[in-house]
């Protein structure tokens, strides 16, 4: 991965660089949500109940006289903090249990991948709303049932690169100099699987948000009043008719992150892999 | 072939006894004691260590489970909280709606996705191409529950064409909004598949022999190109079968579609664990057996699979 041929790839692909921006402006906005957000997010404001779009609020108040912009630029902080920390966590996961699997094979290697089929047998928003509901909703339950819905595709994913990496001479040479099982498998295996773990990552993030608005959507995630994009689609379903910028702003804030996320997916696998398909 | 007949369904058992393994745990899991659940907190303590013995919550994890195995397999997925009806009978009069419903978004999103897909492959890097791309980039990226309240606004009350929600008398006008948002997930991925297996069958040797052998381009797509893209296709379409168990969750409940997706998000609205519980487990088996219906097709589409033994 050099630099100057990343740049090189970048300037043929406005797309890429157009949602690489857009992602750092939504980052930096969701760091900054109490000094970008004209309005309290939470607070009630009984003289400005339902109002549409206008200058005074550019996405219109809700049921409740809330500003929405304000409650999209906060709840950007939940949906990126949860699509950023279930992509890491399950990654990490992914990569460790795939590499101890791929590498060492037999019983080892029995059990995992017995363990990732298992989890991939269930639709993955039908389990991640079974554990959810098993556990006290918020946001910790959020994170936990979409990280033990989303490292199997990883785990998968690594172990087959393991597999065929293990039979290379670079290992084979780490193994005559002397080298223990793991350093080989966490200094010289691992690292070389980074680059396609790159180009995963940034494909399933997009999923993993969707997933979390869903969850919020059917009540299971962080529960209101705190703003998610999911839940104010949700809670102001009533007023589709009457008031629809209730609802079309935070289901546009979804689907922006979510394609940005999957444009930048699609250039990184383009420039990392062309061959792999995921 | 006989061997690798055996083996995967040998494979589909352990995956069914898996799965049951994992909705045990989760209903172990629940919060709440499963015994108050079920009669109330005011009861007396005899009540309770009688029901607690006759679920036999006070064996082991194993006793335990081998006894919810009896259970599930005699067809007994425990009874709703809140309308004491069985669930796997509820169960059984919803799937049907969602198996409509899934059917019709299947073909909606075949449909579009090949047909779209292949009209990009064929005209590659033209304007259509381009805008068919921009399109599936966003169908990948949609919510699928605000997908459904847009084009609920959009296709019912400012352009009043069609019913909002429920499912009238079984006309087919009530399926068309809520079949299109369930697919369109689907077609995006679709198009995506389509578009680049037939661009990788369209360079191959043969391709060029039929052309040079004086067949028409459509017939050379039709005849020979889109027959041997076509496998990755449908592994797609079957996969993503497990999109639409969860996409019904969502759709179901905004277009008021009585089937299992509105029956599972009515059981987590009440705390009705039974409700969640079974439709969790019914949706996951239905999806190992689905797959491994797309196994038994792919055995039959690829002969290559079928010598390997």
């Amino acid at each position: 991965m050099e630099w100057e041929t990343l740049i090189k790839h970048l300037k043929k692909n406005p797309w890429a660089v157009t949602s690489l921006v857009i992602i750092l402006v939504f980052i930096l906005t969701a760091f900054l949500a109490p000094l970008l957000s004209p309005y309290d997010p939470l607070s009630i404001n009984l003289d400005s109940l339902k109002l549409p779009p206008s200058s005074g609020h550019l996405f219109g108040t809700d049921s409740k006289g809330r500003d929405i912009l304000s409650r999209v630029i906060f709840g950007a902080r939940y949906s990126l903090l949860i699509g950023f920390a279930v992509t890491f966590t399950s990654i990490t996961f992914g990569i460790i249990v795939g590499a101890f699997a791929g590498y060492f094979r037999g019983k080892t290697d029995i059990i995992i991948t017995m363990l990732i089929d298992l989890v991939l047998a269930f639709p993955s928003l039908l389990l991640a709303i079974g554990i959810s509901v098993a556990l006290p909703p918020g946001i910790m339950s959020v994170f936990l049932a979409l990280t033990l819905v989303g490292w199997a595709p990883f785990a998968r994913l690594i172990r087959g690169i393991v597999l065929s990496l293990r039979e290379s001479q670079f290992v084979d040479a780490a193994k005559v100099i002397g080298c223990s099982p793991l350093r080989i498998l966490f200094l010289h295996i691992i690292p070389n699987c980074l680059p396609i773990t790159i180009v995963a990552a940034s494909l399933k993030i997009g999923s993993f948000i969707l997933s979390e608005s869903a969850l919020s959507f059917l009540g299971l995630g962080i529960q209101p009043p705190t703003p998610t994009w999911g839940s104010m689609v949700s809670l102001n379903r009533t007023y589709l008719l009457s008031s629809p910028w209730m609802i079309i702003f935070p289901g546009l804030a979804i689907m922006v992150t979510v394609l940005i996320f999957n444009i930048l997916g699609d250039f990184l696998r383009d420039y990392l892999d062309p061959h792999l398909r995921i | 072939m006989a061997i690798y007949l055996v083996r995967r369904i040998l494979i589909l058992i352990l995956t069914l006894l898996g799965i049951t393994f994992v909705t045990f745990l989760l209903i172990k899991s629940l919060p709440g004691n499963p015994v108050e659940g079920l009669i109330g907190e005011r009861a007396e303590q005899a009540t309770v260590e009688r029901i607690r013995r006759e679920l036999g919550a006070d064996q082991p994890l194993l006793l335990q489970y081998r006894g919810y195995l009896k259970l599930v397999f005699t067809g007994n997925l425990g009874t709703s909280y809140y309308t004491n009806r069985k669930v796997l009978d509820d169960l059984k009069a919803k799937c049907l709606h969602t198996f409509e419903l899934a059917f019709a978004a299947m073909l909606f999103a075949s449909l579009t996705g090949i047909l779209l897909g292949t009209l990009m492959a064929v005209t590659r890097g033209s304007i259509i191409d381009r805008i068919g791309l921009l399109i599936s980039a966003g169908g990948i990226s949609l919510p699928v529950f605000w997908l459904g309240l847009t084009l609920m606004l959009i296709f019912s009350f400012l352009i009043p064409l069609l019913p909002p929600s429920g499912m009238g008398e079984g006309e087919l006008i009530y399926l068309i909004l809520p079949a299109s948002t369930l697919g369109i997930n689907s077609a995006a991925y679709i198009v995506r598949i389509t578009r680049s297996s037939l661009l990788e069958v369209l360079s191959q040797p043969y391709i060029t022999t039929a052309r040079s052998k004086g067949l028409t381009k459509t017939k050379v797509i039709l005849k020979h190109a889109l027959k041997n893209a076509l496998l990755p296709i449908i592994t797609l379409i079957g996969l993503d079968f497990g999109s639409y168990l969860n996409g019904s969750v969502l759709t179901e409940t905004i277009f008021g579609w009585d089937g299992v997706g509105r029956y599972a998000v009515e059981g987590i609205m009440r705390r009705d664990y039974p409700v969640v519980m079974g439709t969790v487990l019914t949706g996951a088996a239905f999806f190992v057996f689905i797959n491994f219906f797309v196994d038994l097709i792919y055995l039959y589409l690829d002969p290559r699979i079928r010598v390997r033994d």
